[in-house]
C-alpha cells in the first residue's frame, strides 16, 4: 500500500487537515493552548487507521440498511447504521449515506472527550460535527452549488440551538443523488443524523419522469456504487418556475416531516436559483460579500 | 477533461491508492475525487494545481514569465509553475493576494503573486468556423432562452459572438444573469454549451472542438470561397486542364473567365454557369445552400452548367470540377456533342484536389476568455495599485492566467485575452454576484515588486507553498490540435 495519510496544518497554521483516501477533514478547536494540543493529538490519534476500520466492513455498509437490526461493529459503522435506520423502513438506504458525518463525529467525539473547548468543529467535505460551549456560536456558509466556489447565504449556530451537525447533499457533490436538488443543506443534533437526513431531502426534490432530467444506473458510472443499479441524476435542463416549485415543494414536504419527527432541526433546499427554507430561526439573510465569503470559517466546501 | 463523454470506452481500473480499492471507469474520479482514470492511467487530480512540467513530457513549455534580462529559456526538469487555480482570493477587502510566492529561477529572484480575479466585468468572444449561416449581425444569442451575448462581425469564414459582459452578467434579470454566468463558465472551461441564434441557427459551442449548427458537425473550414480557390491554384492548374469550376454556395469560381485565367492567357472555354454573375468567372447562387458540393444542395456537379457554347467550346476539351474543401471533385471531357462525360481523374490534377484539402483547416470553436483585471485585485498585488498597471504597461510584470500567456489590450487597466484551451481543465469558478473567478497572475523581479510597493511581508518561498499543496502533474498547455498558432 502507498498510502499515506496526510496531517498537517493549513496554510493559516490554524486549521489542521486530516486527509486519508475519500477522507478529507478541517479541524479546528478554540480553547487553552494545552486544551487544544491535547485535542489536537487525540484527533490525529483517533484519525489512524479509522479508514482501515471503515473498509473492513466495507461491503456490509454498501447494503442496505434494515430498519432495526445492525450487524456492524465498528463505532463508526455502528453509528452510520444508526442514523440511516430512521429511514430504512421506507427508502433503500446504506449507511453509506451517513459516512461523512458520522467520521467528523467520530474525530470531534474524540477531542471533546480529551479536553474541554470553547468549541470546535470537524469539517469533513462539507459534512460538519460542531462543538458549542456556553455562549459560543459558529458562522457557517451555505453555497447552492457545491461543485462550485462561492457562497450564497450565511447562518449563525448558537450554543443555545440543539443543532451540532450540518450536513448538505444535491446532484452536484461528491456523491450521486437520487434527486434533482442542486443542493439540500440540513441541520440537526449530530452530523450522522444531518448527512442521512440531507440524502433523504435531497432524493425527494424531484420531477419523475421529467424529460429534461438525464438519469443513469449508478453502477455504470461508479462500478461499486452503494446504489447499484438505481438511476442517479447526471444533469437537469432547464425547468420551468412551476416546475420548480413542485421540486421543491416535494423536497420540503420531507423535510417538513423530518422536523416534526425531530430528526432534524432546519433545513434549506436549492433548485436552480429558487429556495426554500424549512424551520431555520437562525438562517442569516444578509449575505456577505460573495468574494470574501470563501475565508468564512467552515464553509462548507462540497 | 473528465466528463462522461470518455466514459463510454475502455476498461475501468481498480485503484490502490486506499483500502476503499474503487474501481474507477475512464474519465471517472475515485470516491475521494482525487485520484481518477485518464486514459487507463491512474492520475492525480487535484483543487490546487502546480504545473511541474519535466523536459520528458516534451512540447513547447509556457515559459515562467519574466521582464529584463532573463530570456525566457527555463527548461530545466523539475521545472514549476505556480497557477492561481484554487488560490482563493480576498477581493475587495484589500488583503495581500492569498499566495505572494517568490522561486529562484536562474539566479533571478521572482515573485509570483498569484490570485483568482473576480472579474464582473468580463466575457468571451468565440470564434467558429463555419460557412453556414448563423444570424444577423446584432441578432441576440441565447442560452436557455436567456440573453447572454450578440452576433458580431463575420471574418474570414468564420463567425464572431460575443457573450457575456456586465450587461448581461449584472444588467438584466436574475435569471439572466446566471444563465450568462454558467455559460461564460462551461465555455471557459472547454465544456460544450448550446447557443440559440435569434432569426438564425442552433450551435452547440464548445473551444476546441468543431461547431454543430444545427445538429450537424461542421469538418473543415473551406480553403476560401470559390473565386478566391481559383486565385490560389490557378497556376498549379495552367496547362493540365483547360477549364475549373470551384462549386461554392457563397461564389462559384470558373478558371477561364476569372481574373486569374485571363493573367496567365487561358482560353475560353464556351462553359455557361447558371446562377448569377458578380464579376467575370464568379457566379453568386449557382444552387440553394445544402450539405452537397461545396455546401450546395447538389450532389451532381453538371446541374450548375448550362450546355457548352458551339462555336467556343471543341470536342476533347477537359474540365475540373471541386468544391471549395476538395471533399468532392470529378473530371470531365467534352465528347463529340459538347457534352461533359466523366473520365479518370489524371494525377497531376488529383495531386491538385489534394492539395486544397490539405489547405482546408479542421473548423474549430475557440473561446478567449477576457476580464479586465484593473480594479482592486491590483491592491492584492501591491500597496499602490495604478503602479502595478504601469509596471505591465512597461512590460517589467508579465500577466499570465492559469499560466498561459495573455494578450493585455492596450489603453486604460489591464484588460487581458486568453485562449481557454491553454488552461489546465476547470480553471474558471464563479461566485453568485455573479461573476466569474477567473486565475490571474502577475510574475516581475522582487525588486521590482518591492519598488512597487510590494506586499513583500507576505512573500513565500516557491519550497513553503509545494509542502503544504500537492503539486499536479500536467502536461504543459498546448494549442489543440489544428489550432493556428
Amino acid at each position: 500500500m502507498k498510502r499515506q495519510p496526510q496531517i498537517g496544518w493549513l496554510a493559516d497554521g490554524r486549521r489542521l487537515h486530516l486527509q486519508d483516501g475519500p477522507i478529507d477533514l478541517i479541524v479546528e478547536a478554540h480553547g487553552s493552548e494545552t486544551n487544544l494540543r491535547a485535542a489536537y493529538q487525540a484527533a490525529v490519534r483517533r484519525f489512524a487507521g479509522l479508514l482501515d476500520e471503515l473498509c473492513d466492513e466495507l461491503a456490509l455498509l454498501r447494503q442496505a440498511a434494515g430498519p432495526e437490526r445492525c450487524p456492524l461493529r465498528g463505532a463508526v459503522a455502528r453509528r452510520m447504521h444508526a442514523a440511516v435506520a430512521p429511514f430504512a423502513a421506507e427508502y433503500f438506504i446504506t449507511p453509506m449515506a451517513a459516512v461523512a458525518g458520522s467520521v467528523a463525529e467520530e474525530i470531534l467525539g474524540a477531542m471533546v472527550q480529551e479536553a474541554p473547548l470553547d468549541r470546535a468543529y470537524v469539517n469533513n467535505g462539507g459534512d460538519i460535527a460542531l462543538h458549542l460551549a456556553n455562549g459560543e456560536q459558529f458562522t457557517v456558509g451555505l453555497t447552492d452549488r457545491p461543485d462550485r466556489f462561492g457562497l450564497m447565504r450565511t447562518m449563525n449556530i448558537h450554543a443555545g440551538d440543539p443543532s451540532r451537525g450540518v450536513a448538505t447533499s444535491g446532484r452536484h457533490g461528491r456523491s450521486f443523488s437520487l434527486g434533482i436538488a442542486d443542493a439540500v443543506t440540513v441541520l440537526a443534533r449530530t452530523a450522522s443524523q444531518a448527512d442521512a437526513a440531507a440524502t433523504i431531502i435531497a432524493n425527494a426534490v424531484d420531477l419523475p419522469g421529467h424529460p429534461a432530467i438525464v438519469r443513469r444506473p449508478a453502477e455504470e458510472l461508479q462500478p461499486d456504487s452503494d446504489l447499484g443499479s438505481r438511476l442517479v441524476t447526471r444533469d437537469v435542463g432547464l425547468l420551468k418556475e412551476s416546475e420548480i416549485v413542485t421540486a421543491l415543494e416535494a423536497g420540503a414536504d420531507k423535510a417538513r416531516a423530518l422536523l416534526a419527527s425531530g430528526l432534524i432541526e432546519g433545513a434549506s433546499l436549492h433548485l436552480q436559483g429558487e429556495t426554500r427554507v424549512i424551520a431555520l430561526k437562525r438562517f442569516d439573510a444578509k449575505l456577505p460579500h460573495p468574494a470574501c465569503a470563501r475565508g468564512i470559517e467552515s464553509a462548507i466546501h462540497a | 477533461m473528465l466528463t462522461d463523454a470518455t466514459a463510454a470506452t475502455g476498461d475501468k481500473i481498480r485503484c490502490d491508492a486506499c483500502p476503499v480499492m474503487c474501481y474507477i471507469k475512464p474519465g471517472a474520479a475515485g470516491a475521494c475525487d482525487r485520484y481518477a482514470n485518464h486514459d487507463g492511467q491512474l492520475v492525480r487530480v487535484d483543487p490546487h494545481i502546480l504545473l511541474e512540467r519535466t523536459v520528458s513530457h516534451g512540447g513547447r513549455l509556457v515559459p515562467f514569465q519574466a521582464g529584463g534580462d532573463w530570456d525566457g529559456k527555463i527548461v530545466h526538469e523539475q521545472d514549476v509553475v505556480v497557477t492561481a487555480i484554487g488560490a482563493g482570493t480576498t477581493y475587495p477587502d484589500y488583503k495581500p493576494a492569498p499566495f505572494i510566492v517568490s522561486s529562484q529561477i536562474d539566479g533571478v529572484d521572482m515573485v509570483t503573486v498569484v490570485t483568482e480575479g473576480i472579474f464582473s466585468y468580463c466575457g468571451v468572444k468565440v470564434k467558429i468556423d463555419t460557412d453556414r449561416y448563423l444570424g444577423p449581425e446584432a441578432a441576440t444569442v441565447r442560452v436557455q432562452g436567456e440573453a447572454v451575448g450578440h452576433v458580431t462581425t463575420s471574418e474570414y469564414g468564420s463567425q464572431m459572438l460575443s457573450l457575456g459582459g456586465v450587461h448581461h452578467l449584472t444588467g438584466g434579470s436574475k435569471k439572466e444573469g446566471r444563465v450568462t454566468c454558467d455559460a461564460l463558465m462551461d465555455l471557459s472551461n472547454c465544456k460544450p454549451v448550446e447557443l440559440v441564434i435569434d432569426g438564425g441557427a442552433s450551435v452547440v459551442v464548445q473551444a476546441g472542438y468543431a461547431p454543430i449548427v444545427n445538429g450537424v458537425a461542421e469538418e473543415r473550414m473551406r480553403v476560401g470561397c470559390g473565386s478566391a480557390t481559383i486565385g490560389m491554384f490557378a497556376k498549379q492548374w495552367h496547362g493540365k486542364v483547360d477549364e475549373v469550376v470551384v462549386v461554392d454556395d457563397h461564389i462559384t469560381g470558373v478558371l477561364s473567365e476569372h481574373q486569374a485565367g485571363k493573367l496567365l492567357d487561358i482560353p475560353d472555354t464556351g462553359i455557361k454557369m447558371k446562377g448569377r454573375r458578380s464579376t467575370p468567372g464568379r457566379y453568386f447562387q449557382v444552387a440553394e445552400p445544402g450539405t452537397g458540393w461545396g455546401g450546395t444542395r447538389i450532389s451532381d456537379p453538371l446541374s450548375v452548367l448550362g450546355p457548352f457554347d458551339p462555336k467556343v467550346a471543341r470536342p476533347g476539351m477537359t474540365m475540373l470540377m471541386v468544391s471549395t474543401t476538395g471533399e468532392h471533385a470529378a473530371y470531365y471531357e467534352l465528347d463529340k456533342a459538347l457534352k461533359p462525360i466523366e473520365k479518370k481523374m489524371p494525377a497531376d490534377l488529383k495531386l491538385s484536389v489534394e492539395r486544397i484539402q490539405e489547405n482546408c483547416e479542421p473548423a474549430l470553436c475557440t473561446v478567449l476568455f477576457m476580464g479586465g483585471a484593473g480594479g482592486s485585485l491590483r491592491a492584492g498585488v501591491t500597496d499602490n495599485p495604478v503602479r502595478l498597471t504601469r509596471s505591465v504597461k512597461d512590460a517589467l510584470t508579465r500577466v499570465t492566467s492559469g499560466g498561459a500567456p495573455v494578450y493585455v489590450w492596450p489603453g486604460g487597466g489591464i484588460t487581458f485575452m486568453v485562449d481557454v484551451t491553454r488552461l489546465p481543465a476547470g480553471a474558471f469558478g464563479y461566485v453568485p454576484t455573479p461573476a466569474l473567478v477567473a486565475p490571474i497572475e502577475f510574475t516581475l523581479r522582487l525588486s521590482d515588486y518591492a519598488a512597487l510597493g510590494g506586499h513583500m511581508d507576505h512573500v513565500r518561498p516557491l519550497a513553503s507553498l509545494k509542502a503544504n499543496t500537492e503539486p499536479r502533474q500536467v502536461t504543459p498547455p498546448q494549442p489543440s490540435p489544428g489550432l493556428r498558432p
